[in-house]
């Protein structure tokens, strides 16, 4: 504590805690916690292009519903799209039941999805 | 410690912090040429962004759909739907346009029409890709975007940034910088440097205080 000691004496206990309670409030301010749980989402998406003979929708949805167990445990919510292209794999694995709640999960999330949900699930009637 | 003594030290906290707050603003406000101007964004207020994959103008054609695989995660943190962006390729695809290039000529009022999103985030990659020279490796990512309105068509934020990492930039001597390029360069040859740059390049354009993109309705956080 050289540096405040030469500044102030008296201070230096007030300014050791004010230092303390400065640091966690920088820190804390730093870090974002981010809303969503990412998990395999957009590495999957990487893979779909770099790698499609391994990224495919029963890989994908393998992984995927594995995310979904692991958001719940960390009570976080899954982010926009990613039941939406859930369900896409699911309809391209030629799994309409499970592509259709997808489409109806992303739609009662994020209604600024009804648009394309609709389409969806409108074809599949 | 008292309570006569917590005051005095809360005090001088808020004093303290208030300069400091004093003293990043001065020095945000110093690098910045010119504040961006927010009233068309703030017009539009748009709640979902659908993202088209960007036009590839560097020589590496993994960078359209390696680019594309880190668009979510930043904006959808900052506040907006984002569409699924495999979802909204394949669909363009199916549509006969196949190429990015093709994706961005198409009319606004029909995706408007089909899709419904607020604003099209139009993106370009000017650079995407590693450099070798001599020693020493470079990997660059440069991106330009707009954010245009579907209500109007008027382009509502625009923003650039260059992403530069080397493979020395962690300092230490000669021997080690002849490894690192090493290690790199045969990194380099089986997977996508640039990948990992370009999620930094996307925190930079949209995080930015100064001129990145306001906070959509799922960020709960005040907008400047």
């Amino acid at each position: 504590m050289n540096l405040f000691s030469s500044l102030d004496r008296k201070c230096s206990s007030y300014s050791f805690i004010t230092l303390l309670l400065l640091f966690i409030l920088l820190t804390s301010g730093c870090a974002t916690p981010s809303i969503y749980y990412w998990g395999e989402y957009e590495n999957l998406i990487y893979s779909q292009y770099s790698n499609p003979g391994k990224a495919t929708p029963e890989y994908q949805i393998e992984k995927l519903e594995l995310d979904i167990q692991k958001a719940k445990s960390q009570n976080k919510p899954m982010p926009p799209g990613f039941y939406g292209h859930l369900g896409y794999q699911y309809l391209q694995a030629g799994k309409a039941s499970e592509a259709k709640s997808c489409f109806q999960t992303e739609m009662s999330m994020f209604p600024e999805s009804a648009f394309l949900m609709n389409r969806f699930l409108k074809k599949m009637k | 410690m008292s309570p006569s003594m917590f005051l005095t030290a809360t005090k001088y906290l808020i004093l303290k912090s208030k300069f400091l707050i004093l003293g990043s603003t001065l020095a945000i406000a110093g690098c910045a040429t010119q504040p961006y101007n927010y009233e068309k964004f703030r017009e539009a207020k748009p709640r979902s962004i659908l993202v088209l994959p960007p036009i590839n103008n560097s020589t590496d054609v993994r960078g359209t759909y390696s680019y594309l695989s880190t668009i979510t995660q930043p904006l959808t943190e900052k506040g907006y739907y984002v569409y699924p962006v495999v979802v909204i390729d394949h669909m363009m695809k199916e549509n006969g346009l196949p190429t990015a290039n093709e994706m961005h000529q198409a009319s606004l009022k029909k995706i408007k029409e089909i899709l419904n999103p607020d604003a099209v985030l139009y993106l370009t990659l000017e650079s995407y890709g590693t450099k070798f020279i001599l020693l020493d490796s470079q990997t660059t990512v440069a991106v330009s975007g707009k954010l245009v309105s579907t209500l109007n068509g008027e382009v509502i934020w625009d923003g650039r940034v260059v992403t530069t990492k080397s493979s020395s930039s962690n300092g230490g001597g000669l021997a080690q910088m002849l490894v690192t390029a090493v290690v790199s360069q045969a990194a380099n040859s089986a997977t996508d440097y640039a990948h990992r740059v370009s999620s930094e390049a996307n925190a930079t354009l949209f995080f930015n205080p100064n001129n990145g993109l306001l906070n959509g309705p799922y960020n709960v956080n005040p907008n400047p």
